[in-house]
């Protein structure tokens, strides 16, 4: 099964996760950081969303495990 | 061999500088040029390297270091105030940026929504009551991200004019450098009193809570600093490019006026395209690093040419074309790495409400001047146009 992962440390804010994906990552009011809404994509769509924002993430915060 | 100087006129409106193309078709896309300030530097030219540089802590964002690329003979005033966190490295650009960026989140942005609509509703009103041709740089362009800035960060609207003459006088390219140190000085005197009021009578907006949170004054003076100056030109200049590349395109300007889920594609497919910040991207080595084969050592200036990189064919299908349904988010217009745009999201929805307001409410706009002949910014650190005179038909 695939997982999403999140480094908060690492993640700056951007909500480049967020405009790819509402539904799975949504950013903390405090400091902005991700919060992960499903830690397994829902379908394929969100899987394919997934991957884009592993792509874009420009901290390379997030990262996909089997 | 001397390093060729480095070009920045534009091919056309948004493709880069021949010499750019140049540089990212050698086999290594990487090559040194000499900047208008005498120094040598690297200039990476594919979206690849530029991405690498940018996520690569042996990369210094120090813009005091003095080896930072600078596009001026002077040293910028950094006397003035403490550094900001565009110049902040690890580790402590992190807890910095961590204690503002709360303010900046995609849902934060979309609550402001009702309010910049009816800011945009105003301008737009505005306008029409206005003669023709108008300016749509000083009806629109201008304002809106300026008003909607002060507005967040709680800077009274009676100062609004003061802070916008300052804040044109310090991005101008024509401006000395006494007077460039003067406007400076003139708004930082100007916010630090701000901020004082804002500690003796404490405020809900921006700084009102930062202050709340225990950041030091000091530190919160050079983020509204920051926060005024970044905000402001970059989105006016993204409002002007993008409103002339619709007007240019009427098949695909009428499908997004149906269709108002293509605005954002758009939004992004015109960033890409045009890079307006595109030197923003720029670093020094802090240690000796290997990119695409080419050493660049401890101590040398980087410079991205980040419009190049944003055409780049290996990372973009028919990399020269503006699509606006391409929909490719890969690009480094709002930057990568831990430094990418603070204010992304806000400058997004400015954008987008800016677009959708304006094509509906004046279907009729058209340039009053040919596209080809209007002045845009080649000599600029930002990328835009001065002026673009619009005008409409009467409503039937
Ligand atoms: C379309 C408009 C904009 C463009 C193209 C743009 C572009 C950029 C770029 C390229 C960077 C990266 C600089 C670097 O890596 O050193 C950046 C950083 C930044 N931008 Fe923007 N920007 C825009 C709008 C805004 C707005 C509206 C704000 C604030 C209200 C803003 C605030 C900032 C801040 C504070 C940083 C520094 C972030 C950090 O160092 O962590 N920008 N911007
Ligand atoms: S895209 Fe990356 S840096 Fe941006 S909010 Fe999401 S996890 Fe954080």
């Amino acid at each position: 099964m695939t997982k999403i992962a999140a480094d908060l440390d690492r993640c700056v804010g951007s909500g480049q996760c967020v405009l790819t994906n509402p539904d799975a990552f949504d950013q903390s009011d405090e400091d902005g950081t991700v919060v992960l809404l499903q830690d397994t994509p829902a379908d394929d769509e969100a899987l394919k969303r997934a991957r884009i924002a592993v792509e874009i993430c420009p901290s390379r915060a997030l990262s996909l495990t089997e | 061999m001397t390093a060729p100087a480095l070009q920045t006129t534009r091919r056309c409106p948004y493709a880069p500088p021949d010499e750019h193309t140049r540089i990212r078709d050698t086999e290594s896309g990487i090559s040194q040029v000499t900047l208008p300030s005498g120094q040598v530097a690297w200039a990476l030219s594919r979206l690849e390297h530029i991405r690498a540089m940018l996520t690569d802590p042996r990369f210094s964002s120090d813009r005091q270091h003095p080896n930072f690329p600078r596009f001026t003979r002077e040293q910028p005033a950094f006397d003035l105030m403490r550094p900001s966190i565009i110049q902040l490295d690890p580790p402590e650009h992190g807890p910095a940026r961590k204690a503002v960026v709360g303010e900046f989140t995609v849902r934060r942005m979309a609550g402001l929504r009702p309010r910049i609509q009816q800011i945009v509703n105003e301008h737009i009103d505005a306008m029409l009551a206005g003669p023709r041709p108008a300016d749509l740089v000083r009806a629109l362009s201008l304002p809106v991200p300026s008003l909607v800035i002060c507005e967040q960060l709680g800077v009274p609207y009676r100062d609004h004019d003061f802070f916008q003459s300052h804040s044109s006088a310090l991005l101008s390219r024509v401006v000395t450098a006494e007077g460039r140190r003067q406007a400076v000085t003139e708004l930082r005197d100007y916010l630090k009193e701000l901020i004082a009021e804002k500690a003796a009578d404490p405020a809900d907006d921006l700084l009102g809570r930062q202050l709340a949170q225990g950041n030091d004054p000091e530190d919160v003076l050079s983020l509204a600093f920051l926060l005024l100056i970044a905000g402001h030109e970059t989105t006016a200049n993204m409002i002007s490019l993008g409103v002339v590349t619709m007007l240019e395109r009427p098949d695909e300007l009428a499908a997004l006026r149906e269709d108002p889920a293509r605005t954002l594609p758009a939004i992004e497919e015109l960033l890409r395209v045009y890079t307006i910040a595109e030197f923003a991207n720029s670093r020094v080595a802090v240690e000796d690093v290997e990119i695409g084969g080419v050493t660049i050592r401890a101590g040398e200036p980087v410079l991205a040419l980040s419009n190049a990189a944003n055409h780049d064919p290996s990372a973009f299908d028919e990399a020269e074309e503006i699509k606006l349904d391409r929909g490719a988010r890969n690009h480094v217009a709002f930057g990568f790495g831990i430094h990418q745009c603070l204010g992304q999201n806000l400058a997004r929805m400015e954008l987008q409400i800016v677009f959708d307001t304006l094509f509906r409410r004046i279907p009729t706009l058209r340039l009053a001047t040919p596209a080809d002949t209007l002045p845009y910014k080649n000599d600029a650190l930002i990328y835009g146009i001065h002026e673009v005179p619009v005008t409409w038909e009467d409503p039937a």
